[in-house]
């Protein structure tokens, strides 16, 4: 009908298959699903074949396609007007937890409100994205000296809050999450080498106000053999399973590292460990391949993003979700620090998956909100 | 006032595009490291992690050997290994012992001896071994232990087979014990030998054949979990058990032996003197060895150790007494072969005796003294006075030096780990030993077997067996078969021979045994009470060994004096003189007289050995010409 072969209604508007109606981006969700059931079979062998784990995750995971999905109805501009509130409730809520530490006196990283145990950080790694987004997509990019100022102290807040609590893990990932979102806006390259280096001169300072724990890992990542039993057992006995999974891996349910208990962590933080050793390198390949599946899929809608903060919101949140998994393998193959993150949508657990599906859900949102015509 | 920028949308989105090819570029090249570092991992590391990973799961353990039973010479079991159930710490893996026995006290009665027997075997030698907290659990421990396990990490229920003596203390001091290895013992055993075993021969035969009854361990491969529990195992090298012993003890004789000495400490040997084969072997208290095995707590130890009777004390391998006129056979013997004297040369006896120029006066037993004596009537009746005269006219040198090839003086030799030798004396001896010249009126008492001379019971019962065979002289053993466990293979040893006994005059023996005949068919006979009735014919020497000695001017009165200071009762014997087949030693402490109390317990003993016997004996016994 039209030179462009898009399909046209009588109001002009493109006519939507099935998927495109319910704001479901099917290729992003195609991927998701394959990670999605990958984490199922390997939880079953990473449990010792314990079904009512297994249940759980079934229920997190249906749980966290529905937010995905109820995301996904929800328009840029809502989330535009949601997002200063979101990112505020956010650092309230970092607050209230930094002040139950303090009278519960140890590490808090939790609200329990009963029911539901909930941890703010979380909240941050959605709203972080978002509010910078928001920011910056409200002036000309690139940002001058005074937005980016401002930009960063958007990022630093909560940033210093989660690694306070201490969890220098997620204050990372979700520092790294405001750091794409202004890479994206254009973030000079001379400024970001002189963060670099400021970064490198400030080491010492971050070395004397880490915490022993922290320290300790600095120090075992540096030389796992050094305490093969205590915190280097993790990552001797994970690269291990990884090692000796080989080329074609033990088979489903025979991996002797995490059969029989020598990899700890190994359905949470280290199942990649227990896939590798027991899928072996053909089927990390083809794990890494759904991963930059979704990569590939996250950079494409950012880029067909209509707007700024759509686009900068996409980028980011994509990358987010990338580092994640970065940071996750790179800690179990020995490459990175163990800092306690677990592998995205693998890892059993419901916290990460809800927040991953809902930046998914704002993804497909982005995807499938745009307008007809092109900008 | 700030400039008014106005948005550049082909600009910007742009920028965009270039900085999102940037990001993607660097995220495929950190997939790429990722790759990388796995293909170092997987592939190229990959041998070394997989034998990283299988020497997590396996661990190669030992199959303790089955230690070698014992038998009696007519197959009677005395010494078997019976499963039990063990509740043991490894205390490598328990992070607090306190806590985690307090808590398995909740389960399951532990008593403070558990503890602290459990507290001293905690040695920091070796804590990655199992060490048994209760041994031979009930039925009912087990599953409530077994329902708990998991909080209990180190801690396990492990059958083990346990040393068990079915005889409880018959064999208590021959055949000996088992007990854990100690650290002494860690130190000069072959390590890899005793992989998987707690438990080592401490005394006795269990002691002396430990390298022969401990066998080989196996070796197994063990699948293992991160908490070092055992899944599965894959047997490699089977254990080779150790050898089964038989013992030359017959354990009936042995019972009747130890029954007849009673309540009594004492010892009883009775030996075969054709082969040296130990019939029975008796030191009386005997405690019970199966309380060692387990680990004796402190209390029960104290008890034994304390004990004025000393049942942990091995009076027929480690006493020494003075033989007291048992030695008389042998001087006389001496006498007889060195020409000190005739047979028939009638010696007075008045009482006493003195030497030229001493006024101290050496007394007879009888105050009243035997009259005329001939060696034999001497030996019948057992007169002091006519050896102290014999032993005079010898000397200490020449009468040692004939005594000590019946074996008096140094160890037997035999197959029982802890023997000690007795003391025949001589001037060098005592010149080196106490530093001090031999006087004259030594030779005297050594020649009644008192003062330095010292023998234990099982010389005595060699020396009789020797003398019984005319000098044949045969070491005793205890062990007279080996047994392969797995191919019920039996190796018998063949007897030893020791050096004989040098006769010039083989009609010496014959009037010496003849003497010995008469103390117990002989109305004068010393030991007439058990000859009388006698069905077979018995040789033997009563004897009786000062404990205390009365002064010159005193008397000695059984009655008044306590029973730790009364004289030991002794009796050698052997049977039938004809044709010898069990030489016996008999000691009962402060029992007083060799007739009255000695000899009758050998003379039970020789009963029940001889008496099935006798009807074939006779028959051999009427071939030869007596």
């Amino acid at each position: 009908m039209s030179l462009l072969d898009i399909n046209l209604n009588e109001f002009g508007e493109r006519r939507q298959s099935l998927a495109e109606s319910l704001h479901i981006d099917l290729p992003l969700l195609m991927g998701i699903i394959a990670l999605l059931i990958t984490s199922l079979f390997i939880l079953y062998s990473a449990s010792g074949q314990d079904m009512s784990m297994i249940w759980k995750q079934i229920i997190r995971f249906v749980l966290a396609l529905i937010i995905m999905f109820v995301l996904a109805q929800v328009s840029s501009n809502t989330f535009k007007r949601w997002t200063p509130y979101l990112y505020v409730a956010g650092v309230i809520l970092l607050v209230a937890v930094l002040i139950a530490g303090e009278i519960g006196k140890g590490a808090q990283r939790w609200l329990d409100f009963g029911l539901i145990r909930f941890q703010p950080a979380e909240i941050m790694k959605v709203a972080i994205p978002l509010m910078v987004s928001w920011y910056l997509s409200e002036y000309p990019l690139p940002p001058d000296g005074k937005r980016l100022a401002i930009a960063m102290m958007i990022i630093a807040i909560p940033f210093i809050l989660i690694a306070k609590q201490p969890d220098l893990g997620t204050s990372m990932l979700v520092a790294g999450a405001g750091f794409f979102a202004l890479l994206f806006a254009g973030l000079s390259w001379k400024l970001m080498a002189g963060f670099s280096l400021l970064g490198a001169a400030s080491a010492p300072v971050a070395w004397y106000l880490m915490h022993d724990y922290q320290r300790q890992r600095v120090l075992t990542f540096l030389d796992p053999e050094n305490d093969p039993l205590g915190t280097g057992y993790h990552i001797i006995q994970s690269k291990i399973a990884i090692g000796s999974g080989g080329v074609y891996g033990k088979g489903w349910l025979n991996g002797t590292q995490s059969q029989l208990d020598f990899l700890p962590e190994r359905s949470t933080d280290f199942i990649f460990s227990a896939y590798a050793e027991e899928f072996g390198f053909i089927g990390v390949l083809v794990l890494l391949a759904i991963y930059l599946f979704i990569l590939a899929r996250g950079l494409l809608i950012a880029v067909q993003a209509q707007d700024t903060f759509t686009r900068l919101l996409a980028g980011s949140l994509t990358m987010t979700f990338f580092i994640y998994v970065f940071v996750n393998i790179g800690m179990v193959t020995g490459l990175l620090p163990v800092v306690g993150l677990p592998l995205p949508l693998v890892s059993y657990g419901g916290t990460s998956v809800v927040t991953l599906m809902a930046s998914f859900g704002i993804l497909m949102s982005i995807h499938t909100h745009r307008k007809l015509l092109p900008r | 006032m700030p400039a008014i920028t106005l948005k550049d949308h082909f600009r910007e989105t742009r920028m965009f595009n270039i900085r999102v090819v940037i990001v993607l570029i660097f995220s495929l090249l950190a997939i790429l490291a990722i790759v990388v570092r796995l293909v170092y991992l997987q592939i190229i590391e990959n041998e070394t992690y997989t034998t990283l990973s299988e020497e997590n799961r396996f661990f190669i353990s030992a199959i303790p050997p089955t230690r070698g039973l014992i038998f009696d010479r007519n197959g009677v079991l005395l010494a078997q290994n019976l499963p039990a159930y063990n509740l043991e710490l490894t205390p490598e893996r328990v992070k607090n012992i306190n806590a985690t026995i307090a808590s398995l006290g909740e389960i399951i009665e532990i008593t403070d001896d558990d503890i602290e027997r459990f507290k001293e075997q905690l040695g920091p030698y070796n804590r990655f071994k199992p060490i048994p907290l209760k041994t031979g659990l009930s039925d009912e421990e087990v599953a409530r232990i077994a329902v708990n396990r998991y909080r209990f990490p180190g801690v396990d229920i492990a059958a083990r087979l346990i040393r068990h003596y079915p005889e409880t203390g018959l064999m208590s001091h021959s055949i000996g014990y088992v007990g854990r290895i100690n650290e002494k013992e860690m130190s000069h055993i072959d390590k890899t030998d005793y992989e998987g075993t707690n438990y080592i021969g401490k005394t006795g035969v269990e002691h002396f054949y430990e390298s022969i009854l401990h066998g080989h361990p196996g070796v197994q491969q063990i699948e293992t979990n991160a908490q070092g529990r055992a899944l599965r195992s894959f047997e490699q090298v089977p254990q080779e058990p150790g050898i089964n012993l038989y013992l030359t003890i017959d354990a009936a004789l042995q019972k009747v032996a130890q029954e007849a000495l009673g309540e009594e400490s004492g010892s009883v040997i009775a030996i075969d003197p054709n082969t040296g084969d130990v019939l029975a072997f008796v030191s009386t208290p005997v405690f019970n060895p199966n309380l060692f095995v387990a680990g004796i707590d402190h209390k029960t130890y104290a008890e034994l150790r304390d004990d004025k009777q000393k049942p942990l004390f091995n009076r027929a391998l480690r006493g020494q007494y003075p033989p007291g006129s048992t030695i008389k056979p042998f001087v006389g013997l001496a006498g007889l072969e060195t020409s000190s004297i005739e047979a028939d040369e009638p010696v007075t006896c008045r009482g006493w005796y003195s030497l030229p120029g001493d006024k101290h006066r050496y007394r007879d037993w009888k105050k009243t003294g035997h009259g005329v004596m001939s060696l034999h009537d001497a030996i019948v009746q057992s007169c002091d006075v006519y050896f102290y005269g014999l032993a005079s006219s010898m000397g200490i040198d020449r009468m040692s030096n004939y005594l000590i090839p019946f074996g008096f003086n140094s160890p037997t030799n035999i197959d029982i780990t802890g023997e000690v030798g007795g003391i025949m004396p001589t001037s060098k001896w005592k010149k080196e030993a106490r530093k001090a010249p031999w006087y004259a009126g030594e030779t005297l008492i050594a020649g009644i077997g008192q003062g330095y001379v010292l023998t234990t019971p099982l010389q005595l019962a060699t020396a009789i067996a020797t003398l019984s065979r005319k000098g044949h002289r045969m070491r005793p053993r205890i062990v007279s078969a080996l047994e392969n466990s797995n191919t019920r293979e039996i190796q018998r040893l063949p007897p030893v021979p020791d050096v004989a006994i040098g006769v010039v005059n083989e009609e010496h023996w014959n009037q010496v045994i003849s003497a010995m005949q008469d103390v117990a068919h002989h109305w004068r006979g010393t030991a007439f009470r058990i000859g009388k009735d006698s069905k077979y014919k018995i040789a033997g020497k009563t004897g009786t060994a000062q404990v205390f000695s009365v002064a010159q001017d005193e008397e000695y009165k059984e009655e008044e004096i306590p029973k730790e200071l009364r004289d030991h009762a002794l009796f050698i014997a052997f049977a039938p003189v004809e044709n010898p087949q069990i030489a016996v030693s008999v000691i009962v402490e402060h029992g007083g007289h060799g007739g009255s109390t000695a000899a009758p317990i050998a003379k039970k003993v020789m009963d029940q050995y001889l008496l099935p016997k006798l009807e074939k004996l006779s028959a051999t016994t009427a071939k030869t010409p007596s």
